[in-house]
C-alpha cells in the first residue's frame, strides 16, 4: 500500500469510528436521551407523568428517530454524520447543532490559533538559544522556568489570572469575549474590547505552552548543531547570527512545524476547559453548558467535531511532510 | 544474580541522589503523600462531607484553610481528596502501561500481520483526542467513581507506551543474545520474559511516570468540567463546584486556590520526575541546561 492511500483510508477508519462510537456508547448505558430530560424534569416536579405527556414523549421520540430499530438508526446516523448533519440541540430545540458549532467557532479559533502561533515562534526561538553555545546565560536561567510551567494546566493557571487581574486588580474583564450588551460590529472600539478580553485568556496558554515548544527546539537544535553544515558555515565566517537563523534554527523548525499543524488542529479541543474558566463563547463553552443541560446530541456532536479537526489536520500534515522531507515517501 | 541487582540498585541509587530534578520532584511528591497520611491524624475528614461545618467561614484558627458555601472544611476536602487523585493517576497509569506495553512487547516481537493490526489500532487511536471519547463516555455513564474513571482514562491513553516499546522491542529482537536464546530452543513467551523484558523496563517505567501525570490531567479535566465522580470530594470536582457556586467572584479564594495549589505541585512533581527519568533512559539529554 503506498504511503498515501495509507494515510486516506486511516483518516477514514478515524471519522467511522468517531461516528460509530458516538452512536454507541450513549445507546450503551440506560434509559435515551429523551428519558433523561424526563428524570431531570421529574427531578424538578415539572413532570405530571400523564397520558398527554405519554404523547409529547412519544412524538419526541419519532422526532429524534428513537423509535427506529437499532440498524436503522445507526445507518441514517452515519448518514447523516457523513453529511455533518449533527442532528437539533435539545435544549435549544429548534436549532441545529451544527449551526450552533460554526456560530462558536470563530471564537475558539481566533483565541487559540493566535496564542499557540505567539507561543510557537516564542518557544522556538528560546528553545534554539538554549541549544545555542553562546547564549548570554540570562536565558539559560529562565526559560527552564517555563518549562516546569509547561507541566501546570493552563485553566488552573487561568484561575489564578482572572483573580488577580480581574477580580483583585480589577485591570480586566471577567470573562466573556466582548462586554455585555455591545452588539458585535467590526468597529475599531469593539475590537479593541475583544482584544480586552482575549489578553487572559491568551496569557494563560501562553505561560503553559512556551516551555512546551522550547523543549522539542532545544532537542532537534541539539542534533541540528552537530551537523557538518554547520561546522562549514561557521569555517566559512559567516556571521553568528546568519549561522544561527539561517542554518540551525531554519532546519531544526521543520520537525517543529509538523508538531505546530497538529497543535492547531487540536485548537478546538484544546480549547474547552480554557473557555469554562472565562466564560468564552467558543466551542468549550458551547459543550460546557451542553453537558450542564444533558444536551446529548449537542455534546456527541461536539466531540464528533473535535475528533473531526484533529483527523484533518493529521491528514494534511501527512499529505505535505513528504513535500517538505522526501525521505519521508517510503 | 543477587550480587549484581544489589550493585545495580545502588548506581540507581547514587545517580538518583546526583539528580537534583529527581530529588525535587520526588520531594514534592512525598509532601503529598505526607498530606493524605498524616492529615486524617490531625483533622477530622468527616469535616469533608457537606454542611458539616459553617458555611463560607474564611481561614481561621479553627478552619485554617476556611470552608466552602457548601459547609465543606477545605482542610478535611483536601486531606481526603489528594489521595483520591494520586490513586485514580496511580491506577490509570498502571493500568495504561501494562496494557500499552504488552500490545507494544507482542506487535514487536511478532512482527508481521499482528504487528500491522496492533500498530495500526495505535496509529489509529492515536490521533483521536482522548478528551472527545471521554466526554461521550462520561456524559452517558450517570454515576461516576474514581476507580471507574481511571480505567475509562487507562484504555484511552496507552497508545504513547505501546508505540514506544514495539520500537524497542524491534531492535532488541535482532540482538544476538535474542538469537542465541531462540536456537537454544528457548519458547516465545520465556524469551519475551527473560530475555526482551528486563531491557524495557526503564522504559516503561518512564512511560508510567507519563501515563499518571496524563491520566491526572485528563481526569481532573473532566471534573472540572463537572463529569468526574460526584460523591467523593476530588481536588477537580472542588474546582467545579467553587467554579458552578462563582466563588472567584464572591472573594472565595481558600475555595479553590488551595485545589490549584496541591494540583501544581502534583504535576510540576511529575514533570521533574518524568524529566529525570527521561534523561536517565537518553543519557544524551543529559547536561544541555
Amino acid at each position: 500500500m503506498s504511503y498515501l492511500s495509507r494515510r486516506i483510508i486511516m483518516f477514514g477508519i478515524v471519522v467511522l469510528l468517531a461516528a460509530t462510537a458516538n452512536f454507541a456508547i450513549p445507546r450503551m448505558a440506560p434509559g435515551d436521551p429523551i428519558g433523561a430530560v424526563l428524570e431531570e424534569l421529574r427531578a424538578r416536579g415539572a413532570s405530571t407523568g400523564g397520558a398527554a405527556e405519554q404523547e409529547i414523549v412519544a412524538a419526541y421520540r419519532a422526532r429524534f428517530g428513537l423509535d427506529q430499530p437499532v440498524f436503522t438508526q445507526y445507518i441514517r446516523f452515519l448518514v447523516n454524520t457523513l453529511r455533518f448533519d449533527l442532528g437539533y440541540s435539545i435544549s435549544y430545540y429548534p436549532q441545529k447543532v451544527e449551526s450552533a458549532l460554526l456560530r462558536a467557532l470563530p471564537w475558539t479559533v481566533g483565541l487559540l490559533a493566535i496564542s499557540t502561533v505567539i507561543s510557537f515562534a516564542f518557544g522556538s526561538f528560546f528553545g534554539a538559544l538554549m541549544a545555542w553555545p553562546r547564549t548570554p546565560a540570562a536565558v539559560n536561567r529562565f526559560v527552564p522556568f517555563f518549562m516546569v510551567l509547561s507541566a501546570v494546566p493552563y485553566y488552573l493557571l487561568g484561575l489564578i489570572l482572572v483573580y488577580l487581574f480581574a477580580f483583585v486588580m480589577r485591570l480586566l474583564p471577567l470573562g466573556g469575549a466582548y462586554s455585555s450588551g455591545t452588539i458585535p460590529t467590526l468597529d475599531i472600539d469593539f475590537l479593541l474590547d475583544v482584544i480586552r478580553h482575549g489578553i487572559l485568556p491568551a496569557l494563560s496558554i501562553l505561560l503553559t505552552s512556551v516551555g512546551f515548544w522550547a523543549l522539542g527546539m532545544r532537542g532537534t537544535m541539539v542534533t541540528v548543531l552537530g551537523e557538518d553544515y554547520l561546522t562549514l558555515a561557521e569555517a566559512k565566517g559567516l556571521s553568528d547570527r546568519r549561522v544561527f537563523f539561517g542554518y540551525a534554527m531554519r532546519n531544526a523548525l521543520l520537525p517543529q512545524v509538523t508538531s505546530l499543524a497538529i497543535a492547531l488542529g487540536t485548537v478546538a479541543s484544546g480549547s474547552v476547559l480554557v473557555e469554562v474558566v472565562f466564560a468564552y463563547p467558543g466551542v468549550g463553552w458551547l459543550l460546557y453548558n451542553a453537558l450542564r443541560s444533558s444536551d446529548y446530541y449537542m455534546v456527541q456532536g461536539v466531540a464528533f467535531f473535535l475528533i473531526l479537526t484533529v483527523a484533518v489536520s493529521v491528514l494534511v500534515v501527512d499529505l505535505i511532510y513528504p513535500l517538505l522531507d522526501p525521505r519521508i515517501e517510503r | 544474580m543477587l550480587a549484581t541487582t544489589m550493585r545495580r540498585a545502588k548506581a540507581v541509587i547514587l545517580y538518583m541522589l546526583r539528580t537534583p530534578k529527581l530529588l525535587l520532584g520526588m520531594a514534592l511528591l512525598a509532601s503529598l503523600l505526607l498530606l493524605s497520611a498524616v492529615g486524617p491524624l490531625f483533622v477530622d475528614i468527616d469535616d469533608s462531607r457537606s454542611i458539616s461545618v459553617p458555611s463560607n467561614q474564611p481561614p481561621s484558627a479553627k478552619y485554617p484553610l476556611g470552608t466552602t458555601s457548601g459547609g465543606r472544611d477545605m482542610l478535611a476536602v483536601l486531606i481526603v481528596g489528594t489521595p483520591q487523585t494520586l490513586r485514580m493517576g496511580l491506577l490509570a497509569g498502571i493500568v495504561g502501561v501494562t496494557l500499552g506495553a504488552s500490545l507494544g512487547l507482542i506487535a514487536g516481537y511478532y512482527g508481521g500481520r499482528i504487528d500491522m493490526v496492533i500498530s495500526t489500532a495505535t496509529d489509529t487511536m492515536l490521533t483521536i483526542p482522548p478528551l472527545a471519547i471521554l466526554l461521550v463516555v462520561a456524559a452517558s455513564v450517570r454515576t461516576m467513581s474514581v476507580d471507574n474513571m481511571a480505567i475509562i482514562i487507562a484504555l484511552l491513553s496507552w497508545m504513547f507506551t505501546a508505540r514506544t516499546i514495539r520500537a524497542q522491542v524491534l531492535s532488541l529482537r535482532e540482538q544476538p543474545y535474542v538469537h542465541m536464546a531462540r536456537l537454544a530452543g528457548l519458547r516465545d513467551i520465556r524469551i519475551i520474559f527473560e530475555e526482551i523484558m528486563p531491557n524495557i523496563l526503564p522504559i516503561a517505567a518512564a512511560s508510567f511516570v507519563g501515563a499518571t501525570s496524563g491520566a491526572v490531567l485528563a481526569g481532573i479535566g473532566l471534573e472540572v468540567l463537572g463529569l468526574g465522580p460526584q460523591r467523593t470530594p476530588t481536588l477537580g470536582m472542588t474546582i467545579y463546584w467553587a467554579q458552578l457556586y462563582s466563588a472567584l467572584i464572591r472573594g472565595l479564594w481558600w475555595w479553590w486556590l488551595p485545589p490549584i495549589i496541591v494540583l501544581i505541585v502534583l504535576f510540576v512533581g511529575l514533570f521533574l520526575v518524568s524529566a529525570a527519568m527521561d534523561e536517565f533512559v537518553n543519557p544524551r539529554l543529559r547536561r544541555q541546561g
